[in-house]
C-alpha cells in the first residue's frame, strides 16, 4: 500500500432507522486504497457493501467516521460535494436504468462535462471517452440512443460517462451482473485496462467471487457491516483463513466440488448484530463444537474480534490486535 | 409429500417423459417474423436433469414457454412437445389445464413477481392445490409443501414483502410443486439471489430430484452453475442447440468454440489462467431476423473456417454421447 494513498476509510459508521431499532449497516469500516489498484469488496447482500460504497461516492453521509481521498476528508458541503464526485464516480448494476433513454448517447456522456466544467473541447472529451470505454469510432455513436445498444455497450457507455470526467477513483456497484456472459468478460477486461493504464483505483462491490479473481488485486470480505478478512486475491481466495470467507468460497459452483458449507439462514439482521464475533450464530466452528475444543467459544460468543481476520480461531490473543487495518 | 407424484397416465414404457420434436417459436413483428426457437429436439426422461444454456435472445426461454404454451398469442409455434406421449401443442384447453401443475411446473427467476402482494403465501399455494388437485386437508398440505422447500410452516400466514429473496424463491417451488408434478422447469431460478441463498435453493433442487424422482429443466446463462447441478447441458446459440452431452464433460471439455467461450466467462478460482485475465467473446448475438449464413456463429468465432460462411452445421458426433454442430468435431462431415 503507497503512503500517499487515495482511498481511506476510517471507522466508518452509517446507521439507519428502522421499525426494529438501529440497523447498523456499516459498523466501524477500515479500507485503504491506492492508484491503479483495483480492490473487490465482497459479501452478501445485506452485508452493507451498497452503503459503504455509496457512503465513498458521497452520495450517504455517514454517522461516524471519515472517507479521505488523496488525504483529503470528505465533507459534505454542496461544493466540496460536487467536487468529490468528480474525484469518486459511481458504476451502477443496471446500465439501462441509468441511462436516459431519450437522451443520445453523446448527450449522456457529455452531461457530466457540463455540470463539472470540464475545461476543453467537449466534443473531443466525450469522443475520447467513448474510444477508451471501447466504443469505436465513437463519432458512429453520437446520436444513437441506448435502445440500439446492446447491455455491454450501455455499460461501456455508462463507464465512458464516468471516465470522461478523469476521476481518481472508480466505485462500481455489481458493474457485471446483469451482463451476458459472454459480454461480462469484455466489461472485466476494460476495468482491468483503464486501471492498468489510467491509474485509477476500481473498487468492485460484487457477491461474485469469480470476478475478484478476474482482475481485483486485493479482496476485502464484509459481513453485518464490518470488514471481517482483508489481503491480496491470490491469499484471501487461495487460503482463506476466515470461516466465512471459507464458506463463501465453498458454495462457488465448480465441477469438483469441495465440500459445501452452506450456512443455513440468510446474512442476519443489521439492525440486531450479534454480541461478541458477529458471525458465531452461523459459524461452522461454534455449530460443530471445534470452537469449544479450542478453548475459544466464550470469546466467540463475548468478544468482538477487531482484528483482522475478524476470528478467534484464526489470530493468536492480543499480538494482531493492534494492526486492526 | 404425501407420496410419490403420480403419473398423470400410465406411460408407455419406453416413451421419455418429454421428448420435443423439430420445435419453432416465431414471434410476430413490425420487421417481419422473428424466429427465436429453431428447431429444437430433446429428450427427458423420469428424474433426468437437463441444464439449457445460453446468451440472452438464445431461444431458451421461448422454449421453456413453448413446453407450457405460456407464449404470447400471435406466436407461431410448430413442432411436437410431447409429454408422456402426448402432444402439449394440440392439447385442448381444459385438458391442457389439467396438465400445467399436475405433469409439468416452472419456477421463474422474478419471484417477488411471481406473487400476489395483497395475498398471504399460504392462500395462493393453497389456491393451485384447490383448483388442480383436492378439496379436502389443503391447509395441511401446505404446510407440509413449506416444510419441504426449508420454511416453517406458520410462514404460511406471511405475506410477500415479508419474506426474504430466497424464502420468495422457496414459496415458488413449494407453489410449483403444489400438484406433485413430473416435470419442473426452473427459469433463472437462482440468478437474482445471493451466493449463499443460491447455494441453498440449490441444495433444494437437488434433493427433491433425488427424492421424489422429479425431472428437472434447469435453464441459466450460468454455465458452472449448470456444470454443478445437472448430468445433461445443451447450449443453445440463435435458436438452436449447438452442443449438448454429459455436463462435466461439456464444461470441462467444450467441443463448440462458442460453449469454450462461455466456459471461459465463468473463472475457476485459483487457477493461474483466469488470474487479471477476464475472458468473453466479442461481439454480440446476431439479429435473429437476419441470421449469418452457414454457421450462425461465424462471425463471433475464434476458430472460424473460410468454409463456416457457407457450410450448414447440424449436431454431430463429438464423442461419446455427445454432439455438437460445428465443423471442427470429429463427427462433421466436413471434418477439418
Amino acid at each position: 500500500m503507497s503512503p500517499a494513498s487515495l482511498l481511506e476509510v476510517r471507522d466508518l459508521h452509517v446507521e439507519f432507522p428502522t421499525r426494529h431499532g438501529l440497523a447498523r449497516a456499516v459498523d466501524g469500516v477500515n479500507l485503504r486504497m491506492g492508484s491503479g489498484e483495483i480492490l473487490a469488496l465482497v459479501g452478501e447482500s445485506g452485508c452493507g457493501k451498497t452503503t459503504l460504497a455509496r457512503t465513498i461516492a458521497g452520495l450517504q453521509l455517514p454517522n461516524a467516521g471519515e472517507v479521505l481521498v488523496r488525504g483529503k476528508p470528505l465533507t459534505h458541503g454542496r461544493r466540496a460535494l460536487r467536487e468529490h464526485r468528480r474525484t469518486a464516480q459511481l458504476i451502477f448494476q443496471d446500465p439501462t436504468g441509468a441511462l436516459n433513454a431519450r437522451q443520445t448517447i453523446y448527450e449522456a456522456v457529455a452531461e457530466g462535462v457540463r455540470i463539472q466544467k470540464v475545461p476543453g473541447d467537449e466534443e473531443q472529451l466525450v469522443a475520447e471517452a467513448l474510444g477508451r470505454a471501447g466504443l469505436r469510432p465513437p463519432e458512429r455513436f453520437f446520436t444513437r440512443y441506448p435502445y440500439e445498444l446492446s447491455g455491454g455497450q450501455r455499460q461501456r457507455v455508462i463507464i465512458a460517462g464516468a471516465m470522461v470526467l478523469n476521476p481518481g477513483l472508480l466505485v462500481a456497484d455489481e458493474p457485471v451482473s446483469s451482463l451476458d456472459a459472454s459480454v461480462r468478460g469484455e466489461i472485466l477486461g476494460l476495468m482491468l485496462t483503464l486501471a492498468r493504464e489510467t491509474e485509477i483505483g476500481i473498487l468492485v462491490v460484487t457477491h461474485d467471487l469469480g470476478l475478484a479473481w478476474n482482475i481485483a488485486d486485493r479482496v476485502a470480505v464484509m459481513y453485518l457491516g464490518r470488514i471481517v478478512e482483508a489481503g491480496t486475491t491470490e491469499d484471501i481466495l487461495i487460503s482463506p483463513k476466515h470461516p466465512y470467507t471459507q464458506a463463501l468460497l465453498s458454495v462457488v459452483p465448480e465441477i469438483e466440488q469441495v465440500e459445501q458449507r452452506i450456512l443455513t439462514g440468510e446474512a442476519p439482521d443489521p439492525a440486531r448484530i450479534p454480541s461478541g464475533c458477529r458471525f458465531h450464530p452461523r459459524c461452522p466452528l461454534v455449530e460443530s463444537g471445534e470452537a469449544a475444543r479450542l478453548g475459544i467459544e466464550e470469546r466467540c460468543r463475548n468478544d468482538d474480534p477487531l482484528m483482522l481476520p475478524a476470528c478467534h480461531a484464526v489470530a493468536p490473543p492480543a499480538a494482531v490486535a493492534m494492526e486492526s487495518r | 409429500m404425501s407420496g410419490q407424484p403420480q403419473p398423470v397416465e400410465p406411460a408407455t414404457e419406453s416413451a421419455p417423459l418429454l421428448s420435443v420434436r423439430d420445435l419453432h417459436v416465431a414471434y410476430p413483428s413490425l420487421g417481419g417474423e422473428l424466429p427465436a426457437v429453431r428447431g429444437v429436439s430433446l429428450d427427458l426422461e423420469v428424474g433426468q436433469t437437463l441444464g439449457l444454456a445460453g446468451e440472452s435472445g438464445c431461444g431458451k426461454s421461448s422454449l421453456a414457454g413453448a413446453l407450457l404454451r405460456l407464449l404470447p398469442q400471435g406466436t407461431k409455434v410448430s413442432g411436437e412437445v410431447l409429454l408422456n406421449g402426448e402432444d402439449v401443442l394440440t392439447m385442448k384447453p381444459g385438458r391442457l389445464r389439467a396438465v400445467r401443475w399436475t405433469s409439468l411446473a416452472i419456477v421463474f427467476q422474478g419471484a417477488l413477481h411471481s406473487l400476489n402482494p395483497v395475498q398471504r403465501v399460504g392462500q395462493q399455494i393453497g389456491e393451485a392445490i384447490r383448483l388442480h388437485s383436492k378439496q379436502s386437508g389443503v391447509s395441511k398440505r401446505v404446510g407440509e409443501l413449506l416444510e419441504l422447500v426449508g420454511l416453517p410452516a406458520r410462514r404460511a400466514s406471511d405475506y410477500p414483502h415479508q419474506l426474504s429473496g430466497g424464502q420468495r424463491q422457496r414459496v415458488l417451488i413449494a407453489l410449483a410443486l403444489a400438484c406433485e408434478p413430473r416435470l419442473l422447469i426452473a427459469d433463472e431460478p437462482t440468478t437474482a439471489l445471493d451466493v449463499m441463498v443460491q447455494a441453498q435453493v440449490l441444495a433444494l433442487l437437488e434433493d427433491l430430484q433425488e427424492r421424489f424422482g422429479l425431472a428437472t429443466i434447469f435453464i441459466t446463462h450460468d454455465l458452472s452453475t449448470l456444470a454443478a447441478v445437472c448430468r445433461h447441458i445443451a447450449v443453445m446459440y440463435a435458436g438452436r442447440i449447438v452442443e449438448q452431452g454429459p455436463s462435466t464433460e461439456v464444461f470441462a471439455n467444450p467441443a463448440h468454440p462458442y460453449t469454450r467461450g462461455l466456459a471461459a466467462a465463468f473463472p475457476i478460482i485459483g487457477d493461474a489462467a483466469f488470474r487479471m485475465h477476464p475472458s468473453g467473446l466479442p461481439g454480440d448475438p446476431p439479429d435473429p431476423r437476419d441470421l449469418p449464413g452457414g454457421c450462425p456463429f461465424h462471425p463471433r468465432c475464434p476458430a472460424a473456417v473460410d468454409i463456416c460462411p457457407s457450410t450448414p452445421v447440424e449436431l454431430w458426433p463429438a464423442g461419446p454421447d455427445r454432439s455438437a454442430a460445428c465443423v471442427h468435431v470429429s463427427g462433421s462431415p466436413v471434418s477439418t
